[in-house]
């Protein structure tokens, strides 16, 4: 039969010398192998105080964006909805009463967004969909829990903190991700 | 009364080093168990136990307390009493051994020579010889008692695989004890002492020593009676808590005990090379230099059977017999001949 | 009453009892454990007697290696209390007759001896290696080597029982 490749390799079936009898030869062979491994470089990180940096391309936890006045984005559109092909989003629209235009930056908002985080792929298309900047993938995990009820994120979980009340925990929200160049 | 006519002090210095040895071996052992863990991550390139203290120092006794807060299972079917004197016998046959083990010479404490050494029984070598064939009744009594065919197929390796590998290192003793003509580890240690270490006259003996070492402390390449691939741990498959710790402990104590003998045996003991420290030093720092000495050597062989475990896979169990009986007992016989032919041609 | 007659009496009941242990208990695991118990005891009056070497070969050959191998074998047999083969009257009649006269004799030579000397502890060397080496190869070289000898068959025997299978296997 024709062989496929040029790599089959013959088993070696000659009768060992008495040397490879010997086996000690064989042995301090080995064990110098696993000798020098001493001296080789580790290569784990000691993950919680040291991390790994991710790559830019990396879609973590989804995040409700605010302007830099502390308004939410979201509109409720729910274009990020009939995008996601896991049907991960569900969301209630609600209208923009009278006093509240330093909470919403338009005239609709989301009065409920939920993501189910055992139904989301990270895929990002919320993310593509989106026409106002609003929703974003983050660069962390979703955290294990106990209940499957907790993996039902609610808008509390989602939101960007406030960048005014809280600036700096809105700065490690934000992280690397490049900002997008806003249309208005 | 004529029972309290023993000499109080010795007694009470006999019992002291009772309780230093025995309370030493069991710290050293419990850190040889996080060396294990150490030595084999470093030996596959990963950090280890690194995070119960300072550089993970305190992981044996975390290891410890968790092995005491588990549940205790006994199997219902199992006999009860023999159930719970299997890992206490294998902790015993462990821990005797240290008692004619010379850890150093002489120290001068209020006045009173004080020997470093429990027992100098004149039959030492043969002392260590008994106990450790006793060695594996702990393991056989558990893997009975435990009503359970893997445990009862790992006790029955343990039997078979002891038994083959006490003759090959018997014989090895023996040729040892032609050379040094003392069955006192003392006096090997003062005769290695006053001349050359015995492994300049025993090479091939010690060889098969220390192959046989390894046999009779189960540790890879002869884990036979515990392979967990196989057996789902051998003799201890339905030990729980601090009975299974027992068990896994004595195992690290038989490590270190093989240890000290080889060191003791072989390696001069407590003596340190080239240097005539008795000339340069007050006797008790002597003493101390010497205990070191010995413990250098002993973690060097304790690291040896870490570094071999992570090297060598575990034997098939014909090759083992193989080993023990066609290779090994026939080596150590020709040894004896030839030591004994040297030692009558030499003297 | 000093520390060695104390010594002695543990001992001795150690050793009675559980050599009656042996006898009486249902299970042979139990058995051989209460055996290696006996001989541990003796062991214990051999170094009473100020033989160490008798003592510690004792413990190797009988309770590590002998007594080890009867453990194998019984505990590979699964013997128990429940398989054991009810044996008929006629069986058990035989046995207490020959047990009893076993018994009568022992007793009988037991009691024709004068006790003149008390058996000395902690003194005399016959059980320690020197002299039982001077003496094995000096004055009983020949019953030595002889027995040696019975000891190299048996061990050939083995061998060629053991290659038996290997070379009907081959050939």
């Amino acid at each position: 039969m024709q062989p496929l490749t040029n790599k089959i390799k013959q088993v070696d079936r000659k009768p060992m010398t008495f040397m490879e009898k010997l086996y000690l030869p064989a042995i301090f062979k080995g064990m110098t192998i696993t000798f020098s491994h001493i001296f080789k470089k580790k290569p784990t990180i000691n993950y919680p105080e040291k991390q790994r940096p991710f790559s830019p391309v990396f879609r973590g936890l989804q995040i409700l964006n605010r302007d830099e006045e502390g308004r939410e984005n979201c509109t409720a559109c729910g274009l990020c909805a009939v995008a996601c092909p896991a049907e991960a989003i569900t969301m209630e629209a609600a209208e923009r009463q009278q006093g509240e235009e330093h909470l919403y930056k338009e005239e609709k908002y989301a009065a409920k967004y939920e993501i189910n985080m055992l139904r989301c792929i990270f895929c990002g298309l919320c993310e593509e969909a989106c026409p106002k900047d609003a929703i974003y993938l983050s660069e962390t995990f979703t955290p294990a829990d106990y209940q499957r009820k907790q993996f039902i994120y609610s808008k509390d979980d989602l939101l960007i903190p406030h960048p005014k009340e809280n600036p700096d925990a809105y700065q490690k929200a934000l992280g690397n991700r490049p900002q997008k160049v806003s249309e208005n | 009364m004529m029972l309290l006519s023993v000499d109080i002090s010795m007694v009470l210095e006999k019992l002291l080093l009772i309780v230093v040895v025995i309370s030493a071996s069991l710290v050293i052992a419990m850190y040889t168990t996080f060396a294990e863990r150490k030595v084999a991550a470093i030996l596959q390139d990963r950090r280890g136990p690194n995070r119960a203290g300072p550089f993970g120092l305190l992981q044996p006794l975390a290891d410890g307390l968790k092995l005491f807060f588990k549940e205790e299972i006994i199997p219902a079917f199992s006999s009860k009493f023999l159930f719970i004197l299997g890992p206490a016998l294998a902790m015993l046959t462990a821990m005797m051994t240290s008692a004619v083990i010379p850890w150093g010479g002489t120290i001068e404490l209020f006045g009173r020579k004080i020997d470093l050494q429990i027992a100098d029984v004149n039959i030492g070598v043969l002392y260590v010889f008994g106990v450790v064939s006793l060695g594996v009744y702990g393991i056989m009594i558990g893997s009975w008692a435990s009503n359970n065919k893997f445990s009862l197929l790992g006790g029955l390796r343990a039997a078979s695989q002891i038994i083959s590998y006490e003759l090959a290192m018997g014989i090895s003793m023996i040729a040892l004890l032609m050379v040094t003509g003392t069955l006192s580890l003392k006096e090997m240690v003062d005769l290695q002492q006053a001349s050359y270490w015995n492994i300049v006259y025993q090479p091939l003996g010690f060889l098969i020593f220390l192959i046989c070492a390894f046999a009779e402390c189960n540790r890879t390449p002869f884990d036979l009676p515990e392979a967990e691939n196989e057996l789902i741990g051998g003799y201890h498959t339905e030990y729980s808590s601090m009975k299974l710790g027992f068990f896994l402990f004595s195992e690290y104590i038989n490590m270190f005990i093989s240890s000290v003998i080889m060191s003791t045996l072989y390696f001069g003991g407590y003596d340190i090379p080239f240097i005539n420290e008795a000339a340069m030093f007050s006797p008790n720092v002597v003493a101390i230099i010497g205990i070191a000495a010995l413990m250098a050597k002993t973690s060097f062989f304790i690291f040896v059977f870490m570094w071999v475990r992570w090297t060598i896979p575990r034997f098939r169990y014909d090759q083992l017999m193989y080993l023990g009986w066609r290779i090994l007992i026939p080596l150590a016989l020709f040894n004896m001949l030839a030591t004994g032919g040297a030692v009558l041609y030499f003297k | 009453m000093n520390i060695t007659t104390l010594v002695f009496i543990l001992l001795s009941v150690m050793a009675v009892g559980s050599a009656l242990m042996m006898i009486a208990s249902k299970s042979p695991v139990h058995s051989v454990l209460w055996l290696i118990v006996v001989f541990f005891a003796i062991s214990g009056h051999y170094i009473l007697l100020n033989a160490q070497f008798l003592a510690i070969v004792n413990i190797i050959v009988y309770a590590g290696a002998i007594m080890v191998l009867f453990l194998f074998v019984v505990m590979l047999m699964n013997l128990n209390a429940d398989t054991e083969p009810i044996k008929n009257y006629r069986l058990q009649l035989i046995g207490v007759i020959s047990g009893g006269t076993l018994l009568l004799i022992i007793l009988s030579a037991v009691m024709k001896i004068d006790v003149e000397q008390m058996v000395e502890m902690k003194t005399g060397d016959a059980g320690l290696i020197k002299s039982l080496g001077f003496n094995l190869f000096k004055n009983y070289v020949l019953p030595f080597e002889i027995s040696s000898v019975l000891f190299l068959s048996a061990m050939i025997g083995a061998v060629i029982i053991g290659k038996k299978d290997e070379i009907t296997h081959e050939g």
